[in-house]
């Protein structure tokens, strides 16, 4: 009897990613090589005698973009669309006009940055932007992962999310101690969530989870229950981190500008969340549950406090787990202070900040190295703030949101490894 | 305090020219003949505005029936753009280019003989 094949089930993983990769790996390609029998079809049925047209036939135009960019006749579109050799500042969707063509270049520019080694790359890099700011320790978020949440394919998102927050953990945190993270969760799969809590909750440098608040899954949704007791239980932090969409909805598709979309869509779908949160008891089921929403801004935050407070007041029986108001449970929770929307006359931003409870509740950000970062001395110049609060901005408040020992942090201002 | 910056000749068009001198920054400008001078330090958040990107004034071109037909460069009106954050600047004036309240601090140019000189406080 003739030995049977292995099917692909007998191999170990690592065996058939190996043949998988044997297979498609080639040191030079030609069409006709890769239609030689095609041409051999033709042959054998004399195509030769018959007149033949392909009527629906393509090529891979962006191999040519900046031969065709120059074509463009608006010189502004012209300027966005070439600034990368390819046209994904104009192209896709939604449209990368976050830098302004190259008015803001360092995203461009930062492939060319070198460092000495023997340490990671992105150690070095990151550890640079915080001498330079006086910064001593960070969270680390990434960036074009935030998008992940609008794949279709939940399983792409886990399987993403899963390989980062991996390898961040093994070749970023657990090789710098300044440099921490709330690890990406995969909020379309709310098992993936428990598992990558029980994966990673415990590694060094993970202080908690966040989710980008891009993610049409209702936070209330029992299936996140398990999550958020984890969490709870382990003494681990949550984070929901804005992020946009142009073209996820029909009312972002009406913007014609970034600017427009960045104002509004940043704090939008933080809000969504938020007020699911806040109406639908969350605080109550989980009071030890250490909350933050980032990189909203804070000129969101008055708005809700007013406007659920106001509707609370007059429909208490749709929100029956809370026992004070919306507002009152805000002012318990985090909120980062970037990018601040400081008006021309700052003074006016106390109120909001009293409004807040800044004081206790806000966490300086810088979201470096995005187009809108805010350096420290954002929050040190405000010409209100005490002393005491402005110390707890700049770090004792984010040590109490993320479980975090003061004394046990060393300062490491100005100094380079 | 005059302080000698070289020869006219030395100064490019559609390049800045960045002087340091006793702790402060001053960018250096030309249009034709004509130079711009302003402390390296955007209004904004303390930025280096004045090493940034030199780009036309953008403007819309509105038809006859009051509708956008788009926008384009309009190189009667240069301006330079603080690479921190994207705050554009009137290249003539220093002013901010949405809001003229907001201006870096200027800095007087001296052309004498082919020669250019900064006048530092």
């Amino acid at each position: 009897m003739a030995k049977s094949r292995p099917v692909q089930s007998d191999l170990s993983p690592p065996e058939v990613r190996t043949k998988i990769n044997k297979v498609r790996l080639n040191e030079s390609f030609s069409t006709d090589g890769l239609l030689a029998h095609a041409e051999q079809q033709a042959r054998d049925r004399h195509f030769e005698d018959y007149l033949i047209i392909d009527v629906d036939s393509h090529h891979y135009e962006f191999d040519h973009w900046a031969e065709i960019a120059d074509y463009i006749d608006n010189r502004v579109i012209h300027h966005i669309a070439t600034v990368l050799p390819t046209p994904s500042t104009v192209l896709n969707a939604p449209p990368m006009y976050q830098e302004m063509g190259d008015r803001i270049p360092r995203r461009i520019h930062r492939k060319l940055e070198t460092t000495p080694g023997p340490r990671h790359r992105e150690i070095d890099v990151t550890l640079r932007y915080m001498d330079a700011m006086g910064i001593d320790y960070n969270i680390l978020f990434p960036s074009p992962m935030l998008n992940l949440g609008q794949l279709p394919l939940a399983e792409i998102e886990v399987a993403m999310s899963r390989a980062y927050n991996r390898w961040l953990v093994e070749r970023v945190l657990a090789e710098e101690p300044r440099i921490k993270s709330l690890l990406y969760l995969p909020f379309n799969d709310p098992e993936a969530c428990v598992e990558m809590v029980e994966e990673f909750g415990d590694k060094p440098g993970v202080l908690g989870f966040m989710v980008v608040a891009v993610h049409f899954k209702p936070v209330h949704d029992k299936a996140y229950a398990k999550l958020y007791r984890m969490l709870e239980e382990r003494g681990l932090s949550l984070a929901f981190h804005a992020s946009y969409s142009w073209d996820a909805e029909q009312s972002s598709r009406q913007l014609n500008r970034f600017l427009s979309v960045h104002a509004l869509t940043f704090p939008y779908y933080l809000m969504v969340h938020l007020t699911n949160w806040l109406i639908n008891g969350l605080p109550e089921l989980y009071p030890n549950l250490r909350v933050s929403w980032v990189e909203g801004g804070i000129a969101y935050l008055p708005f809700i406090m007013l406007r659920l407070d106001h509707e609370y007041m007059m429909r208490t029986s749709e929100a029956p787990l809370l026992k004070k108001l919306p507002s009152d449970y805000m002012r318990d929770m985090f909120y980062t202070s970037q990018p601040l929307e400081i008006p021309s006359n700052p003074k006016q931003l106390k109120p909001i900040f009293e409004m807040i409870n800044a004081d206790t509740q806000m966490l300086f950000s810088s979201d470096y190295p995005h187009w809108d970062f805010d350096v420290p001395s954002r929050i040190f110049d405000l010409p209100f703030l005490e002393e005491n609060a402005r110390r707890n901005i700049l770090g004792l408040n984010a040590c109490r949101y993320l479980g975090l020992d003061p004394d046990s942090l060393p300062l490491t201002k100005f100094k380079t490894a | 305090m005059e302080v000698h910056i070289g020869a006219l000749t030395d100064l490019e068009e559609d390049a800045q020219t960045i002087v340091r001198r006793d702790g402060i920054e001053i960018g250096v400008f030309r249009l034709g003949d004509e130079l711009f001078a302003y402390e390296n330090k955007c209004a904004h958040q303390g930025g280096p505005a004045c090493e940034g990107k030199i780009i036309p004034k953008v403007v819309a071109i509105v038809g006859e029936d009051r509708t956008v037909r788009g926008d384009d460069f309009d190189e009667t009106e240069m301006h330079f753009v603080c690479p921190w954050h994207g705050w554009e600047y009137d290249m003539r004036t220093g002013c901010h280019a949405g809001n003229p309240k907001v201006r870096l601090r200027p800095i007087d140019v001296i052309q004498r003989d082919g020669e250019v000189y900064l006048n530092i406080d």
